[in-house]
């Protein structure tokens, strides 16, 4: 079972590379955001992976909830911040 | 450990690895960028619940899978919930969806 952990940490690995072409070369801004939101949300299932890598789940799984919880407060804020922003300037 | 218990969560996992591999070709192939904050929220957000599903039978009944049901719920609330601030924020500022007459933009 763990050697299918290991294959599945390496295909997921590949499916975070691909949004990276997106956050390189977007044509907007916010399609930047949208690339760096999905590798963030794909790297929490690489981190629970990890965690049975190591076979120390129970530490892995405190660090995929705080890490859940800062993505989501950044991609709010940055959202809130263009947002306002645009509201000023007219 | 149950042989029907692996068999499950290896059934989870890859049916959740395929949701996100759709997930990441759509953020690459589609045109626009409403179509593409959809193929990211729904998709991944699908694919992620399927895998900490499939991560949660291989577990089985413990202290983790209170903390991997935690996680579950707010993925399920704070990825749509991301998805579409972004998508209002990208409204403000004034980006138009391409709809049917408007001209196709190389990207």
């Amino acid at each position: 079972m763990s050697v299918f952990f290991l294959y599945t940490a390496i295909g997921l690995t590949v499916i975070i590379a691909i949004p990276a072409y997106r956050v390189v070369k977007g044509p907007t801004i916010f399609d930047r955001l949208v690339g760096t939101n999905a590798i963030a949300t794909k790297t929490i299932v690489l981190i629970l992976l990890i965690g049975y890598l190591y076979g120390r789940v129970d530490m892995f799984i405190d660090i995929t909830l705080a890490y859940a919880v800062l993505g989501f407060i950044g991609s709010l804020a940055i959202a809130k911040y263009f947002a306002i922003k645009e509201k000023n300037d007219e | 450990m149950n042989d029907w218990q692996i068999i499950g969560s290896v059934v989870f996992i890859i049916a959740g690895l395929f949701f996100l591999l759709i997930g990441s070709v759509g953020l690459v192939r589609l045109p626009d960028f409403y179509s593409r904050t959809h193929a990211v929220s729904k998709s991944d957000t699908l694919g992620l619940l399927l895998v900490i599903m499939g991560l949660t039978i291989y577990e089985g009944w413990n202290l983790n899978t209170a903390k991997f049901f935690l996680i579950s719920v707010f993925i399920a609330l704070a990825n749509p919930i991301g998805a579409h601030a972004l998508a209002r924020a990208a409204n403000l500022r004034g980006i138009k969806p391409l709809l049917k007459d408007s001209e196709r933009e190389k990207s």
